[in-house]
């Protein structure tokens, strides 16, 4: 009788790359309905436009490189850059810097380094560090949480600011937008306030603005059960926070009126979104165990500094880019030890 | 962690890193009784059964041989004798399909059954073992073609030969590989011959310790094998956690011990040495009873096969022959897997033989062994790295084996992979690693040797022009020195005797030119320099050549 022939090992744990995708992309789930819930459903709309265009992107270019479209579209993976993409930019950010975001993502730095897998720099946040310097305004307009504003946009105003570009008829953006938490603190803290003084405006929470830090909260439960599921590890989360509370309280420690405390800096901005969903993404971070706790660190104090002493209110996508430069040169000097290769030969 | 041993000691194990917990499936091949297989009517007895030199036939077609007669040796320091399973008559020996990765055929000698099982006049049983020259008892091993029986197939009496103080022996009953129950089923069945194969170990190597060590899914094995001990000997059955792959030998070393064998290194560097079960057993067959391997234990499992069952088999029966007798196949599965699941290979025909290291014949169903979908694209997240038994990074080794970077993935340490599978059984974008892995070895060995060639082939060129260069500066200088010399006879002399110089240049000339015709004649050849051997082969060979031509003419 004759057989068919396969190399070993015969047998697979049944766990696909798909899978590992999927997963990722439930866990934003509760992040991003809490998004919808506080900032409207433009957060949505940008969804499905980044989606569609990234997955647009991703098959125009593999039919150009003579690649099986549809195996590589079912990877999930472009719909995860979308949706990391869309979630992190206001939610009225116009189209077509959407659409020109995921066409950089997608075509320049996932695809023309090889595809996945081969992309040294995390593709969603290339794209959104791409439209903050070059289009700083509608970056960094955000609207104000659904809790603190007095006259939500309804959804044909949305759609309306979306497509258009403008802002609803009769209303001014400065009227509908209001400063991140992050942004709100520097430009206070710059204007010679005290955070003491700072704090008594309405618009703080616990932690950090209103609304922001619950959005930071669910993110951070869809992490959680990502470490819990296994699909990621706690070290580059935990090493990212360890980095960015340990300068910051250092920091508050020296001068209480003029660093905000550390866990502000954990639930402000994009922080809890970086460490579980964007420093992760196994592609472009550290492989070995001891370099994804370097990189977790360098990314945490990098934030800190870029938000404190740097020229951008947030700092996670350039913290992370930055990494991601050095990862294959932390990977290479961070190798564990081989067996039968330390000096444990009794 | 801390285990107890027989004996109620208290001994600690170490743990290694990686390693997976795999779903055993053991209990398919456990349901029936250790039965034997019926002889068929032909053997087939490939000459390489164990790692090292093939083995030469001793015996040529039409001879009769005897069981436990030896019928192929070879005096090349690393080889293990064959010996005929039963008695029959030599058919032929022949290329045969033969339990190989590669599917390729080997030379084998097929031996006809006659039936008659008629034994040959065995060694004589050496039961007093602890009394006799261990020179005798490694002769003993060696002779009766004793190979690793777990699947390694190395020679056994070379490993008993360390040259090294050997503090522990380990004997390895971990069998960690899912679906295989042979060693299961012969530590169950045959404690005593394991036990004395230990005592015979422990003697020659000098060994202070002996620690048999058996994974925790094999409670009747620990039980049994602790049963037969005797209450003061110094041999311990431990129970050692499951965790695939706690057989391989550095990794039981790892447990047992916690000692790692270096890189490159043998086990003996740290005193220990480890010996499967089975070839244990073998080692006391042959010096207590003067029996060579000539049999051995197969588990035949998997939905493909109508009855999975473990079979004492006689080395040299074809998996289809072994396979027919216990019920033949359910259909259910399309391959035949000699080994376990995670390190064994698809055999192409069941027409290869059973060799001394076929430990499994598997023919798994589609959901025994899932097909994997093509690969996708390594993500790097790590998993491999996590599973690593050696602490590898599978997923750097992969970037750089598929660039054929061989030397980056030699400086990620890819000899130091041991196959076991853990990576490739993980990779959610099903990446065969292992097979990446394998072809990067198979490169680099192919690269070292071209480029051994090629240095070969440099330093010969290198010489060649040194030794031109050399005799064309020979001949300047000879010629320089003619003309000087020329120069210091007067030329009046040599035309007074003109009519003389004439001649006896012309006489000088036609030497010169009968001296170059003989040197034509007779060139240098590449057969200068002989040994006395190959001279009386050359000759030999001149001589037949002479007669053919003498036939022609």
């Amino acid at each position: 009788m004759q057989f068919q022939t396969f190399s070993s090992p015969h047998t697979r744990r049944p766990s696909s790359v798909d899978k590992v995708m999927l997963q990722v992309i439930l866990a934003l789930l509760p992040g991003v309905l809490a998004m919808t819930w506080y900032f409207g459903p433009g957060v949505l709309i940008n969804i499905v436009i980044a989606t569609l265009s990234a997955v647009a992107f991703e098959a125009l270019v593999l039919k150009l490189r003579r690649r099986p479209v549809m195996p590589t579209l079912y990877d999930l993976s472009a719909v995860v850059t979308a949706i990391l993409f869309a979630i992190a930019v206001p939610p009225l950010l116009p189209w077509w810097l959407t659409v020109i975001g995921m066409a950089f993502a997608i075509i320049m730095v996932k695809q023309l380094y090889g595809g996945l897998g081969y992309n040294p720099f995390n593709p969603a946040m290339a794209a959104y560090v791409l439209l903050l310097i070059s289009w700083p305004i509608p970056m960094t307009s955000w609207l104000p949480p659904a809790v603190l504003s007095t006259n939500p946009l309804d959804f044909m105003q949305i759609v309306s600011a979306i497509f258009t570009g403008s802002p609803p008829t009769g209303l001014e953006w400065d009227a509908i937008t209001m400063a991140t938490p992050l942004d709100g603190m520097r430009t206070n803290l710059d204007q010679g306030h005290m955070i003491s003084e700072i704090f008594q405006s309405p618009v703080w929470g616990d932690f950090s603005g209103q609304g922001w830090e619950w959005v930071g909260n669910w993110f951070l439960m869809g992490g959680l059960w990502l470490i819990y599921k296994r699909t990621i590890t706690w070290h580059i989360p935990l090493a990212f926070f360890a980095g960015l509370t340990v300068l910051a309280m250092i920091a508050f420690l020296f001068d209480q009126e003029s660093y905000p405390f550390a866990l502000f800096h954990v639930f402000s901005g994009g922080a809890i979104l970086g460490a579980f969903f964007i420093a992760t993404d196994p592609v472009t971070a550290c492989t070995t165990r001891k370099g994804q706790l370097i990189y977790g660190v360098a990314i945490g104090m990098l934030v800190y500094i870029i938000r404190t002493w740097g020229g951008y209110p947030d700092a996670v996508a350039f913290a992370v880019l930055l990494l991601n430069m050095a990862a294959p040169t932390i990977d290479y000097y961070t190798q564990p030890q081989v067996f039968g290769h330390g000096d444990n030969h009794g | 962690m801390y285990v107890e041993s027989s004996k109620g000691k208290i001994r600690r194990l170490w743990d290694f890193h990686g390693g997976l917990h795999l779903p055993d499936n053991k209990r398919q091949s456990l349901q029936t009784d250790l039965t034997s297989a019926t002889m068929p009517a032909r053997l087939i007895l490939p000459l390489r059964q164990h790692i090292g030199e093939s083995a030469i036939p001793l015996v040529k077609p039409g001879d009769r041989v005897l069981k436990g007669e030896k019928i192929a040796d070879n005096t090349a320091p690393v080889c293990a004798p064959i010996h005929a399973p039963t008695s029959g008559i030599i058919k032929g020996i022949e290329a045969h399909p033969i339990p190989h990765p590669s599917g390729l055929n080997g030379p084998a000698i097929v031996l006809e059954v006659d039936g008659k099982d008629e034994w040959a006049d065995l060694p004589a049983p050496i039961n007093d073992f602890q009394n006799v020259d261990k020179s005798l008892l490694l002769q003993r091993v060696r002779e009766s073609g004793i190979v690793g029986l777990g699947g390694a197939t190395f020679p056994a009496a070379i490993k008993l030969n360390p040259g090294k103080a050997i503090k522990t022996l380990i004997i390895n009953g971990a069998e960690c590989e899912p679906f295989i129950t042979c060693d299961d089923r012969l530590m169950q069945g045959a404690p005593d011959r394991i036990l004395n194969g230990a005592r015979i170990l422990q003697h020659i190597l000098g060994a202070e310790e002996c620690l048999i060590g058996i994974e925790d899914n094999k409670p009747d094995a620990i039980s049994t094998l602790r049963s037969h001990l005797t209450d003061d000997e110094p041999i311990e059955v431990v129970r050692i956690p499951t965790l695939y792959p706690s057989g391989g030998e550095k990794q039981l070393i790892r447990i047992l011990t916690g000692q790692e064998v270096p890189s490159g290194g043998f086990p003996a560097q740290l005193g220990v040495i480890c010996h499967n079960v089975a070839t244990t057993a073998a080692i006391a067959d042959a010096v207590l009873e003067g029996r060579p391997l000539i049999s051995r234990l197969v588990t035949l499992t998997g939905e493909g096969i109508a009855n999975p069952c473990n079979m004492e088999v006689p080395l040299g029966i074809t998996a289809a022959d072994l396979i027919e007798q216990t019920g033949g196949y359910t259909g259910k599965s399309s391959q035949l897997i000699m080994g376990g699941p995670m390190m064994g290979f698809n055999l192409s025909t069941d027409q290869v033989p059973i060799t001394k290291g076929s430990n499994c014949l598997l023919a798994p169903s589609e959901e025994e062994v899932p097909a994997t979908g093509s690969a996708l694209a390594c993500i790097r997240c790590g998993r491999c790295a996590e599973v690593c038994p050696v602490n590898l990074l599978p997923q750097q080794m992969y970037w750089f084996s598929r660039a054929k970077e061989l030397e980056k993935v030699q400086d990620y340490n890819l000899f130091d992979c041991i196959e076991c599978g853990c990576c490739s059984h993980v990779c959610p974008s099903h990446i065969p690693l292992v097979h990446y892995f394998r072809f990067a070895k198979t490169e680099s060995w192919a690269k070292e040797k071209e480029q051994l060639a090629a240095d070969h082939a440099k330093k010969r060129h290198d010489f060649r022009i040194a030794r031109l260069e050399r005799l064309d500066a020979e001949r300047k200088a000879r010629l320089r020195k003619k003309k000087e010399d020329l120069g210091k006879k007067k030329p009046v002399k040599a035309a007074a005797k003109g009519e003389d110089a004439k001649k006896v240049a012309i006489e000088a000339a036609m030497k010169r030119a009968a001296a170059k015709k003989a040197a034509q004649q007779s060139p240098p050849k590449n057969t200068d320099n002989l040994t006395p051997a190959q001279q009386k082969q050359v000759d030999a060979v001149d001589k037949s050549r002479a007669e053919a031509s003498a036939d022609q003419e």
